[in-house]
């Protein structure tokens, strides 16, 4: 909880700042959709290693996390990134080698967990995953469990109804709270002191937010607090849970940002053809985080006419007529 | 008219969306199935998202379920917490017909979208379950899209994401789940259906020119082929809701 009037920061200085060697760490969006991909790059040009990932389908941003090598561990319900990689390429070879610990749960129970987290319970039930090897397969066992003080004891736990028959259901599924160390968002328009306006889908943003100890929200524009308190019910997160903001236009590219940028299918699908090759993918990082300063740098090497075509349409908030074969 | 076996699937699929129902969709194939029942056989269905876009107007095909076209004149758009309580409510719930795919599925609908062979060192990673296997525990009916091969239709799936009819009759009501499960597995040669008593999948309609030893030959269990009827064709009418207002981008079929 931070309630300083100003938390403006450079992407280096707050993810320097907030993300640790080792930090457990979630980010906002969903696969080809205002993942904080800027934040992202940050993280793997930092070197940040051994994070502890939460997702339910953050796509194109925990791809890029795993590839750049800065994940040890991974709780996950889907890893694909649209058309371009029905499975994420670098995690799926992550899993299939071994160099990523995994521990699958569905989408509604990583945003319950969120939730929970939110809540401050110590779990949430569901009817979802009974008689499955969700419930049945434990990636991480009990003794990495045991010893880590940082996971619950189980993956989940099924119960009988406590309340007997009621809501007519014999069984629930309990799920586990998560409190990241830190979860990092991309959202249209923030405040100097961290209150945040996001438009159209909002996913599990909202939760991934108030379950984490801190926040860093990158964001297409800073407005001025008064103008966002006009319509203070359009605002979703209020800036007692932002610890950093950080103004980085374009923050999601190559995933989208409604009402400003659609994804970019070229450079998604450029990333999924290097991504299949240890080589290519060596090189595309080399050029395109490793090589740059900051994301404008990234930015620059895509150049303006490719930025031009996924610009918003302000009648629908997507590229209408994008190429996207 | 000629068509594709492509077109043939999500009409078939299509066909199975009631006016009124609640569609919950995928990617892919599935989204241009629930497109076509909107336009064809059911103008009243409402089609939905995980991500939390309902009744999305479409102008253009999504190739993501959070790709901001699902976004666009939506009558509202909440996250996956809203999405999956839609489902997870037997008020809305009961009223959802699923859309789904695998990579592998058993006799009794059970399917597998997270890996093949051991599951810590798997031979081939999938996506995982995503919303699948809430999907599947929730809602009364779903469809299931598949691709007929041999391997895509084993005895045992390497992995149970999304729960079918479990062990068969009654599987479900034993877990605890709710009871309902596939209702059809679409493919590129054939819908199957499940055996109202004993859960089973057998084939229903193969399509026209494929026998049924055909898909059998790219199965690994058997199944029923008695009951089986020829598919009726495309319907000049169909194909071009699906060519020319669906997907005139040809961007999934």
């Amino acid at each position: 909880m931070d309630v300083r009037a100003d938390k403006v920061m450079s992407l280096a200085e707050a993810i320097k700042t907030y993300v640790k060697e080792g930090s457990h760490i979630s980010i906002g969006g969903f696969t080809i959709n205002r993942n904080p991909m800027a934040a992202v790059y940050e993280i793997i040009r930092q070197g940040i290693k051994n994070l502890h990932v939460y997702a339910h389908s953050n796509g194109t941003g925990v791809d890029e996390l795993v590839g750049g090598g800065c994940v040890a561990k991974i709780e996950i319900a889907y890893g694909g990134n649209g058309r371009a990689a029905p499975t994420c390429i670098r995690f799926k070879q992550a899993i299939q080698k071994g160099t990523v610990v995994h521990e699958d749960y569905s989408n509604y129970q990583m945003s319950l967990r969120f939730h929970a987290g939110a809540m401050g319970v110590p779990f949430l039930p569901t009817r979802s995953s009974l008689g499955t090897d969700i419930v049945n397969k434990w990636g991480f066992s009990r003794q990495m469990r045991k010893d880590d003080s940082k996971l619950p004891d189980d993956k989940l736990i099924v119960m009988d109804n406590p309340f007997g028959d009621w809501a007519n259901c014999a069984k629930v599924v309990l799920v586990p709270a998560i409190n990241p160390d830190v979860t990092i968002l991309h959202v249209q328009k923030a405040d100097r002191q961290g209150t945040c306006r996001i438009q159209g889908l909002q996913f599990c943003d909202v939760d991934q937010a108030k379950a984490a100890r801190n926040v860093i929200v990158t964001c297409e524009e800073i407005v001025d607090g008064a103008e966002l308190r006009k319509d203070p019910e359009y605002n979703q997160i209020p800036f007692i849970h932002v610890s950093a903001v950080v103004h980085v236009p374009y923050g999601a590219y190559p995933s989208s940002c409604h009402h400003y940028y659609d994804y970019d299918p070229t450079q998604l699908s450029d990333f999924a053809k290097a991504a299949k090759d240890d080589g290519a993918f060596k090189a595309y990082l080399d050029k395109f985080v490793y090589g740059v300063r900051d994301h404008q740098g990234l930015l620059d090497l895509v150049g303006a006419e490719r930025l031009a075509k996924i610009k918003a349409d302000p009648r629908t908030g997507y590229a209408t007529g994008l190429d996207r074969k | 008219m000629e068509y594709t076996l492509r077109e043939l699937m999500a009409i078939v699929a299509a066909r199975e969306i009631k006016n009124g129902d609640i569609v919950f969709c995928g990617t892919g194939i599935s989204m241009v199935a629930a497109m076509a029942a909107k336009h064809m056989n059911a103008p009243e269905s409402v089609i939905f998202f995980e991500t939390g876009a309902i009744d999305s107007a479409l102008e253009e095909i999504p190739m993501a379920v959070a790709d901001p076209r699902v976004m666009y004149s939506a009558a509202s758009c909440g996250g996956l917490l809203d999405a999956f309580a839609t489902m997870q409510n037997r008020i809305t719930g009961d009223r959802v017909i699923g859309i789904l795919g695998a990579a592998q599925i058993d006799k009794y609908g059970n399917m597998n979208s997270t890996s093949i062979g051991d599951y810590y060192r798997p031979k081939t990673r999938f996506s995982g379950s995503g919303g699948a296997c809430d999907v599947a525990s929730f809602v009364p009916r779903y469809i299931i899209f598949m691709q007929h091969e041999k391997r895509k239709f084993p005895v045992k799936v390497d992995y149970l994401t999304s729960p079918g009819y479990l062990g068969g009759n009654g599987g479900r009501e034993r877990a605890g789940l709710l009871s309902g499960g596939p209702s059809a597995v679409v493919t590129n040669l054939a819908m199957m259906r499940f055996d109202e008593k004993t859960k089973e999948m057998y084939l229903a309609n193969y399509y026209p020119g494929i026998s049924p030893q055909k898909i059998l030959d790219n199965m690994e269990f058997s199944v029923d082929i008695s009951k089986a009827t020829e598919a009726a064709p495309p319907t000049a009418s169909e194909l071009r809701v699906l060519r020319e207002v669906v997907d005139p981008q040809r961007i999934i079929l």
